[in-house]
């Protein structure tokens, strides 16, 4: 035969829509927050994203080198992982936690559990959990916007978040909503500008990158609850506004909570999964030690995702009795 | 008004545009025309004529007692040159009478010279099993069988379908363009084996042209109501197009009469109303011949027996070489080896692909992105039942309903790693079925 036929099983077409490209649309989709934080924090966010992205990309190629695997470094997803964990951490955060922390979410997260799409928690999330345990006091030194400069000074004082403030563990003056919405307040170096999030978030739910019902459910429950248990002193509008535009909850809710392999595939349990981290995050804020629980609800609905998407199956097409006609 | 449809499906790009305003072309039978004994599913059929025989067109040259089977007619008047064991377009060989076209078209006495008023029901639905029709879509099961369901069964639903929800075909499209008279008298025929005063013709809302025809023809008849169905795939799906039309579910593991639905294809019903009112049988049917590697797209009106090459060659052959041969439509039609094979009952396209769209991309690692639950039209969980079938986990395949799966393809087609879930699914259905008839058999065994 000179002309060999393909021969595969149906269907002969499929969409153009790759892994690569699901994840250059969540690239493209950080990229106002990453603006912002350049804007808000200098430079020094440009320096810590490359220092992420380098450092989880060159693991995951070392990795599947070593392992002599088929090298995955293209589909983009220890990127996106990079990025997101740079997110997660504060601008003055040194080169070697950020090395130290894209190791555990790429290695001890990712690859140690298969690889992209069986790992069981979110790697950025398990490398910033992981951070914050071992160097609490780095990983909570946050940059004040317009003050950092590339270097980072030993003496850098470090500027409360809204969230430590309401729950009374620093002193300081709250930032008004029109800064919190722009970003312009202390935190982490992706989290700060709830804009930017949206903007990102409303990009990859037109795109159907995502569904907005994680998002959605998650925020909807942290400010529902907020609402019914406001903090003291403050009205209840302004209690749900606080902890909806503060912490990492607009970052969480949107790109961390809606990873693909950490999250229920049914509409039902992604309902579960958002009303889940919504309580959680909110049980840790106002009951917990820390001031923020986005990262530690995330990662306790990720354990749970296998549990929901077993008892969340859709009802089969066609479940109903024969019926006599 | 609300557009018909149903939960999940896919968009795909519908490919139709170079073909559907192309007309209708008849074809010339080549010289020598191919009858394979299995045209469909259903037994294997008998041969009824020996090497050297004179058959006519429309001659009966093979059968079988077997019920789920219709009958097979010569399309070319001429001699029985060999009976031989060939290929066919599913990849397998079967037993193959030859016959030399002689070019004459001498032509068998007409099956029926009653018209439809005199025909009874039972009448008609032995018409449909001697005309050899069977469903025209793909399957090719025996349309007999579906007029003549068991009496605990009321049909209240009869359903044309004219969806045509697969990519690239448009032989259903044309038909309906081009024959709206024979595609309503056969619906009436049909409607009168059940005396029913109301029937549905649904077709997908991007070809607008046929649904102002078919409603214009339709107009002079009452009870025949044209249903405009949303544009997605696999809208024209038995079950999913009830569903559309009627509401209901069919249950799992049921058929279509099990919620009082028929469901037919326009070509199908075609042939009834052809073999109704001019007694002719199942000769020919519309092929749509399309793909990258094709010069001039086109449909044809082909007779049974005519090969794929000679086909090709009508419309205008090759412009590069093609990489996939399909039979039917991208979705759900069956990749073969040879153009050397026959058009068959259910060939409902001749798709040829080039290079690039005959591209099968590797796997990767599935993402648990969730997209081929969210367009399962079965409401399945596509990537579970994938990574069981794989694994051969037979429990977990029936625990999570792999045997109602209907190979549409969307997960397939939607999965952004290129996982072959239908493959695996078709693989795993294979191993529940042989499971269960061994099972069967110790049962037996111990009784």
């Amino acid at each position: 035969m000179e002309n060999l036929m393909t021969v595969s099983s149906s269907p002969h077409i499929r969409t153009n829509e790759t892994t690569g490209s699901i994840m250059r649309d969540v690239l493209i989709a950080l990229v106002p927050a990453l603006f912002c934080s350049i804007v808000f924090f200098g430079l020094r966010s440009l320096y810590i994203v490359a220092i992420t992205v380098g450092a989880c990309v060159g693991f995951e190629y070392l990795w599947q080198k070593i392992t002599k695997k088929p090298v995955t470094i293209s589909d983009g997803t220890a990127a996106v992982t990079g990025v997101l964990l740079a997110m997660n951490v504060p601008v003055t955060a040194p080169w070697w936690m950020m090395v130290i922390g894209s190791f555990v979410a790429i290695i001890i997260a990712k690859q140690l559990y298969g690889g992209v799409g069986h790992n069981f928690v979110n790697p950025a999330l398990a490398g910033r959990a992981f951070l914050l345990a071992s160097w609490p006091v780095l990983m909570t030194r946050w940059g004040m916007p317009f003050s950092t400069g590339f270097s980072i000074s030993t003496d850098l004082v470090s500027s409360a978040t809204p969230l430590a403030i309401l729950k009374g563990t620093q002193e300081g003056q709250l930032p008004s909503f029109i800064d919190m919405f722009i970003g312009n307040m202390g935190g982490c170096l992706g989290e700060t500008s709830a804009s930017a999030l949206i903007l990102g978030g409303a990009y990859l739910v037109i795109r159907k990158v995502i569904s907005p019902r994680i998002p959605l459910c998650f925020i909807g429950t942290v400010a529902a609850l907020s609402f019914i248990f406001s903090n003291g002193d403050l009205s209840a509008a302004q209690s749900v506004l606080y902890n909806i535009l503060s912490g990492g909850l607009m970052l969480g809710a949107i790109f961390m909570a809606t990873d693909y392999v950490t999250s229920p595939i049914t509409a039902k349990g992604q309902v579960i999964m958002g009303i889940g981290c919504g309580v959680i995050t909110f049980v840790i804020r106002k009951f917990g030690g820390y001031p923020e629980g986005v990262s530690y609800a995330i990662l306790i609905m990720n354990i749970a995702t296998p549990l929901i998407d077993k008892y969340c199956r859709p009802k089969k097409f066609g479940a109903v009795k024969k019926e006599a006609v | 008004m609300r557009k018909l449809t149903f939960k999940g499906g896919i968009h795909p790009d519908d490919s139709k545009s170079a073909t559907n305003r192309v007309p209708i072309k008849t074809v010339i039978p080549p010289e020598l025309m191919y009858y394979p004994m299995q045209q469909h599913i259903g037994a294997p059929l008998n041969i009824l004529v020996s090497v050297g025989d004179a058959v006519k067109m429309g001659q009966k040259i093979a059968d079988s007692d077997a019920y789920v089977c219709a009958p097979l007619h010569s399309a070319v008047s001429g001699t029985v040159k060999k009976i031989e064991p060939c290929l066919t377009p599913s990849g397998i060989k079967a037993m193959t009478i030859v016959i030399e076209n002689d070019g004459l078209d001498t032509k068998e006495e007409p099956i029926n010279t009653k018209s439809l008023s005199e025909l009874s029901p039972e009448e008609i639905v032995k018409l449909v099993r001697e005309a050899g029709i069977v469903g025209m879509g793909g399957a090719g099961f025996p349309t007999h069988v579906k007029l003549s369901p068991p009496p605990d069964k009321k049909i209240t639903h009869v359903i044309v379908n004219g969806a045509e929800c697969e990519p690239y075909l448009t032989s259903d499209h044309r038909v309906m363009l081009e024959n709206p008279d024979e595609v309503i008298s056969g619906l009436l025929a049909i409607m009168k084996i059940f005396s029913l005063d109301e029937a549905y013709i649904g077709i997908e809302e991007n070809k607008p042209d046929a649904i102002e025809m078919i409603t214009k023809i339709a107009s002079g008849y009452k009870g025949i109501h044209v249903l405009t169905l949303k544009k997605k795939y696999p809208q024209g799906a038995e079950k999913q197009l009830i569903y559309a039309v009627t509401g209901k579910e069919v249950p799992s593991g049921g058929l279509p009469m099990d919620v009082g639905c028929l469901v037919t294809n326009v070509d199908t019903v075609t042939e009834i109303s052809r073999v109704v009112n001019k007694g002719i049988p199942l000769m020919s049917r519309v092929v749509t011949v399309s793909g990258g590697a094709v010069a001039k797209p086109a449909n044809f009106r082909v007779r049974i027996g005519t090969p794929f090459s000679y086909v090709i060659e009508q419309a205008g052959g090759f412009v590069c070489e093609p990489k996939k041969i399909i039979m039917g439509g991208p979705m759900m039609g069956i990749a073969g080896i040879s153009l050397d094979v026959p058009v068959l009952k259910g060939t409902s396209g001749i798709l040829a692909f080039d290079e690039k769209q005959a591209t099968v991309r590797a796997e990767s690692n599935c993402l648990r992105c969730g997209k081929c639950v969210s367009v399962c039209p079965m409401n399945l969980v596509p990537s579970q039942l994938g990574i069981y079938a794989n694994k051969m986990d037979i429990e977990k395949c029936e625990e999570y309903n792999l045997m109602d799966c209907i190979e549409c393809g969307s997960c397939s087609y939607i999965c952004p790693a290129q996982r072959h879930l239908v493959q695996a699914i078709r693989w795993g259905k294979t191993q529940i079925l042989a499971k269960r008839t061994k099972e069967k058999a110790k049962k037996e065994d111990k009784k």
